[in-house]
């Protein structure tokens, strides 16, 4: 639209501007390098018009006009600072100020608060309201958000926040006039994974940061860049530092990678780089004691378990190294593990299903850009909690169906979203099938097991209007989970939907499962695959089968393996009955006490220099910006260290910037490839008449930081585990009436609290994986007994 | 002279009844527009020829503002009744609706014929119960009579009206509030433009009219645009609905021709109640700014007259004060008006409606200071033309009338700390 809209010239301040026919003036003003002041209007929300600060003088017209929402049109003469315009502008400054309170001193937002900064230039310095000023009760809005509403100007930011971004209408403005308030009526905790940019867009001090509340003041604070580490978007923030800590995030803006957005997740998690289970030092297990020593002994005692490892007994030796890594750790970690003649390393910690894909999968990453999801015509996502795994894509992919987009879902579980979808809710052991029946609906041609699957399927309108939407999308995208990623027939689903992506012209991709999976895959810290991705023959084991074979030597870096495996009960069985674990972690855990032998304390991001690569394959550098904890050390130093004390070549790096060359010298050619699905013996793997468990992984509960940050535990968000069921099916299993519920998975059981929830379908149970109440259960997908607890 | 055009019913037993009406020609003009497929653009013409301006209070052309809607254009189109009469002072639309509410249906029901319509609402006003009902009973009337409903008369027209109830919000009188409110939300008035016209209820082109205006649609058609607009004065045509109330031994609705001396009409309403003084008339309504009587009494009822005297005719609610108002207290009721039903969107008109109202409070009260007078001169000043909706005027402009016309009222309450009329200042005869 914005094409074929005419140039026009106006005339601002008698300056003369270029601008589109149409466009609102402060648009035009804000692009001039022209300062107009403004409480309500914010460029990513619709304009409401009602805080009135932006009125400015326009020639033939009597009343001063809001530029937030005049359009321009030719010849148009604006005058900014006319005694007209500075008289409006000051008019609305005062009313502005009269009920605000005067505690700037002890308000969160001074320093860095637009009332504030406007007020300097257009407010008294005496006012004339000589009466009592507004007092505003606090709503509670959770962990996250602190509210001081007496401070609010009603500029409703928030209010259109959540209707127009995060979807889910949490904030309104109850009350008329004086008595107008901004609350969620009947109070509770904010539920969208995106509420903290509210406290961004609030230009007063009425919503600020909870956890960050009373802990520094704006000015003392000092501003770094840094790359969020959650997710596959990696979110641009800013890192605000004071006396070498972190005190807060916030967003950098990137309209490319995350706009001007943030996911909570993003910025809250580094409250857990202040965790009280931080690694302050090396710890050494000496007959099963732990012990605090240096940093010599305890890589002396490193090197000696790795070096056992060296030579013909390689082949049990093994590296697990958590997706989170930078790409500099990942790429040592790999380099270390080569060089000590294993093949044996892997970031795929969640994965269940290694199987063949052929010689040339297609790449796992996105498949385009991120700003291109919000133009897709039609898309299918199979296997994800899209709002809770992937906050700022599913916020793309909502821009899109807000366009007009047709989108559809095929989960274990239905998914709250907030646009509209088409979702297909079914038991983990139907997901195939239903899968198939749209392939079969778009009429792919398949051979083989697929053949076998699309055969057996039966198609329903609902299978036959996705495929029709696809086929129909001129901008097309298949879009493979992390629900599909655990999932034991992850091949199949791959295969199935390559092949429905070939029949009916759309993409392919992937939401990589964290920050750095893209990362890991081009670093090569994946069994089968040598930086650049290139292909290897080599023997190599996969976590699954590394953790599954049980090997003689592991080295682990950035997991708590009881909540970063797929299997925790096995992971944590395995790695206790090996010789010996060299864990390169960020944190002391019962866990890591009991499987260990030395613990040498790693730096977390801001901690730290290096890269990540996200979902579209953007390459971004993080600076350390924060000395590590205690005497935590950068985790690509250790493995330098390591590297060297091994005796193994080229490992003398002097920055991670020199192990980032090396790595983009290796990936030099490396274009991810759309790829050909060669499928081997694909039996269906999960094929079950009984409750089928289905176990995602709750947002908070992702990776190590993020499971550590204490605001983020206390949202509504966070879990340490239940059991739900449909109220059929609670039936059906005598659970009606439980409170709490056995749950056996082979030959490993716990009791859980049990949920009933409509949206799981009838043979499915849902168990969140990653989190402390099913540590001691097995793969995310499978069959469970449930008793009465 | 009299009820001529809305209130031609009023002297027959039970008006609102469907067979009284038709008993003087009701739905006539209805029947024959449908069966002679008059083209809109003809009633347009007819209704710009009368004069007839909106009676809500804005006074804009009801002809021109039809003319904004392309008939033709595909999609819903929507006609909506403003019966939401919350101005202070204002009570004629309530008489249309409990004694001429078929005049009303048909006015409507030949708007919607007009710009495309096949759906209507009436708005109205949350505390008008009684006049809900009746208008209720006459949507059924004409429905089962076959003047709503699909296919009317056989003509092929489609039109259905519905009665919305609000729920007391005066901001909700704003066309847009309205819209809102209608469309179960929140009732803020919109930013202009789009106007309703392009962007209405529910997205779609809306035309919003007075109950009185639509309710006029169906006599002037009738009797023809030039009688209309002969009844009234230069630039007011036609007749208007006056709701007299205050100090007058007759309060009520006058139905009267455009232009009618003020004299003649307090002549009407009785006459000063206990023979007292005239001291002021506010003639349109509590947002019009008031007028010493001695100057009023000099004026007649038409829109070019009660401007040219600094005020407005607004909706036509007048109201009159004796001397024994204070005109502080007067101020002070009114004021707490628009501070309680400002909507809150607005900065100037939320804070400022408040500021007003503590001031005005204070002086009343005594705890006036002598920089008051000019600062309330100030706030009244720095409200009108800088809100989404004309709710920020209506609380200043009668701020900026009484303290033209009355300062010194104002000034020896903050000297004195009490009121010169003496007594309770109330209005005695009240």
């Amino acid at each position: 639209m914005s094409e074929d809209r005419a140039t026009v010239t106006i005339e601002v301040d008698g300056r003369e501007i270029q601008a589109k026919a149409g466009d609102m003036l402060i648009n035009v003003t804000d692009a001039a390098g022209i300062p107009i002041p403004r409480f309500c209007y914010h460029k990513k929300l619709s304009v409401a018009a009602n805080c009135r600060m932006c009125l400015v003088e326009v020639e033939n017209v009597p009343k001063p006009l809001p530029a937030c929402a005049t359009p321009v049109n030719d010849g148009m003469k604006v005058y900014t600072r006319s005694p007209k315009a500075i008289a409006a502008q000051k008019g609305t400054m005062e009313f502005l100020l009269i009920n605000h309170p005067l505690d700037c001193p002890i308000c969160d937002q001074g320093g860095e608060c637009e009332l504030q900064d406007v007020a300097m230039g257009y407010g008294g310095d005496v006012s004339r309201f000589v009466e009592a000023k507004r007092v505003v009760p606090n709503p509670d809005l959770g962990p996250l958000v602190s509210t001081d509403m007496t401070r609010c100007i009603h500029c409703t930011r928030c209010v259109r926040f959540g209707a127009e971004i995060a979807g889910i209408r949490e904030l309104g403005a109850t009350g008329r006039g004086e008595h107008m308030r901004i609350g969620t009526y009947v109070e509770h905790a904010l539920n969208s994974e995106l509420s903290g940019n509210i406290i961004d867009v609030c230009p007063v001090g009425a919503l600020t940061s909870k956890p960050f509340r009373f802990r520094a003041r704006a000015w003392e604070l000092t501003q770094f860049d840094g790359i969020a580490p959650h997710d596959a978007v990696g979110a641009n923030i800013h890192l605000h530092v004071q006396n070498g800590k972190v005190m807060r995030v916030v967003p950098k803006e990137n309209e490319a990678i995350n706009e001007t957005w943030i996911s909570d997740r993003d910025r809250f998690s580094y409250e857990g780089l202040y965790s009280s289970d931080r690694l302050m030092q090396p710890m050494l297990k000496d007959n099963g004691a732990w012990r605090e020593v240096e940093w010599e002994e305890a890589l002396e005692a490193a090197v000696n378990g790795l070096r056992a490892a060296m030579g013909s007994d390689s082949a049990q030796f093994g590296t697990l190294i958590a997706p989170t890594s930078t790409v500099e750790e990942l790429y040592l970690a790999q380099k270390l593990t080569r060089g000590l003649g294993s093949g044996n390393i892997d970031h795929r910690l969640r994965q269940t299903d290694f199987r063949s894909l052929g010689d040339h999968p297609p790449f796992p990453w996105l498949n385009g850009a991120i700003a291109d999801l919000e133009d897709v015509d039609a898309a299918l996502v199979i296997g994800s909690h899209t709002r809770k795994e992937q906050p700022l894509l599913a916020h793309r992919l909502r821009k899109a169906a807000l366009k007009g987009a047709y989108v559809a879902l095929l989960n274990p579980f239905e998914v709250p979203l907030s646009h509209d979808a088409e979702q297909i809710a079914v038991s983990p052991a139907s997901m195939v099938a239903e899968l198939a029946a749209i392939a079969k609906a778009a009429g792919v041609k398949a051979t083989g097991d697929l053949k076998k699957r699309i055969d057996g399927a039966k198609p329903d309108d609902r299978h036959k209007a996705i495929a029709q939407r696809l086929r129909d999308a001129g901008h097309g995208r298949i879009l493979l989970g992390n629900l599909a990623a655990a999932h034991p027939d992850y091949v199949l689903l791959q295969a199935l939907a390559s092949e429905l992506a070939q029949t009916v012209g759309a993409g392919l991709g992937y939401l990589p499962v964290a920050a750095n999976s893209v990362g890991a895959a081009i670093a090569g810290a994946e069994a089968g695959r040598l930086p650049g991705w290139k292909r290897t023959d080599a023997a190599a084991l996969d976590a699954g089968a590394m953790l599954e074979k049980g090997l003689r030597t592991y080295l682990i870096a950035g997991i708590d393996p009881e909540l970063d495996c797929a299997n925790p009960a096995g992971a944590v069985a395995t790695l206790a009955g090996a010789e010996c674990v060299v864990a390169l972690t960020a944190y002391r855990t019962p866990t890591l006490e009991q499987v260990a032998d030395v613990m040498l304390p790693m730096a977390l991001f801001a901690e730290t220099s290096g890269t990540y690569v996200n979902g579209e394959g953007t390459w971004q550098g993080a600076r350390g910006v924060v000395a590590p904890v205690g005497k935590a050390r950068p985790a690509w130093k250790i493995l330098r260290v390591l590297g060297n004390l091994l005796g193994l070549e080229g490992f003398d790096y002097e920055s991670a910037d020199a192990v980032r060359s090396e790595l983009e010298a290796e990936c030099e050619g490396f274009e991810p490839a759309a790829g050909e699905i060669e499928l081997g013996d694909a039996a269906l793997m999960l094929q079950n008449d009984g409750l089928v468990r289905a176990g995602d992984v709750p947002i908070y509960a992702a990776d190590t930081l993020v499971r550590r940050a204490g605001a983020l535990q206390h949202t509504p968000d966070a879990t340490t585990g239940f059991v739900s069921l449909n109220p059929t099916e609670a039936a059906r299993a005598g659970l009606a009436d439980a409170r709490e519920v056995r749950v056996t998975q082979g030959e490993n059981s716990v009791t859980l609290p049990l949920e009933i929830d409509p949206a799981v379908p009838d043979g499915c149970v849902r168990i969140p994986a990653g989190v402390p109440g099913s540590a001691g259960l097995g793969v995310p997908f499978g069959a469970v007994g449930l008793e009465k607890g | 002279m009299a009820n001529e055009v809305c209130f031609r019913t009023l002297d027959l037993d039970r008006p609102w009844l469907l067979e009284q009406y038709q008993s003087r020609g009701g739905y006539e003009v209805l029947s024959r527009i449908l069966k002679e497929q008059t083209p809109p653009s003809e009633i347009i013409e007819e209704v710009k020829k009368s004069g007839l301006r909106g009676r809500g209070g804005a006074g804009f052309p009801t002809g021109v503002k039809w003319g904004f809607i392309n008939r033709d254009a595909p999609g819903e189109k929507y006609i909506v009744c403003n019966s939401d009469e919350g101005e202070p002072g204002t009570f004629k639309d309530r008489d249309i609706l409990r004694y001429n509410p078929h005049q009303l249906i048909e006015g409507m029901a030949i708007a919607a014929y007009v710009i495309g319509a096949r759906r209507g609402y009436n708005y109205i006003r949350g505390e008008f119960w009684e006049p809900y009902e009746r208008f209720e009973a006459a949507l059924e009337e004409a429905r089962e009579a076959g003047f709503l409903g699909d296919d009317i008369l056989g003509s092929g027209f489609d039109f259905e009206l519905h009665a919305h109830l609000g729920a007391g919000a005066y901001i909700c009188g704003e066309e847009t509030a309205l819209l809102e409110s209608i469309e179960g939300k929140k009732g803020q008035p919109r930013f202009k433009p789009p106007f309703p016209a392009q962007f209405g209820l529910y997205g779609r082109p809306t035309i919003i009219n007075n109950t009185e205006s639509l309710a006029s649609i169906p006599e002037i058609l009738r009797q023809g645009g030039d009688w209309f607009r002969e009844l009234g004065v230069e630039n007011s045509g036609g007749t208007k609905l006056f709701a007299v109330s205050g100090n007058v031994n007759n309060p009520g609705v006058f139905e009267v021709r455009m232009g009618m001396p003020f004299a003649e009409l307090l002549e009407l309403a009785g006459g000063m109640k206990e023979g007292r003084q005239l001291k002021a008339v506010i003639p349109g309504g509590s947002s019009a700014p008031v007028i010493p009587g001695a100057q009023m009494m000099d004026l007649t009822m038409d829109y070019d007259a009660i401007q040219k005297a600094g005020s407005m005719l607004g909706s036509g609610a007048v109201i009159v004060l004796d001397d024994s108002n204070c005109m502080v207290k007067v101020l002070e009721r009114m004021s707490y008006f628009y501070h309680e039903e400002s909507c809150g969107q607005c900065t100037p008109c939320r804070e400022g409606t408040g500021w007003l109202y503590r001031v005005v409070h204070r002086i009343e009260t005594g705890q006036g200071r002598p920089e008051d007078l000019d600062l309330l001169d100030d706030v009244a000043t720095k409200i009108p033309g800088r809100t989404i909706c004309a709710l920020g005027d209506a609380a200043a402009m009668p701020v900026s009338g009484m303290l033209r016309h009355f300062r010194d009222e104002f000034a020896y309450h903050v000297e004195h700390g009490r009121c010169m009329v003496g007594g309770n200042g109330n209005g005695n005869s009240n």
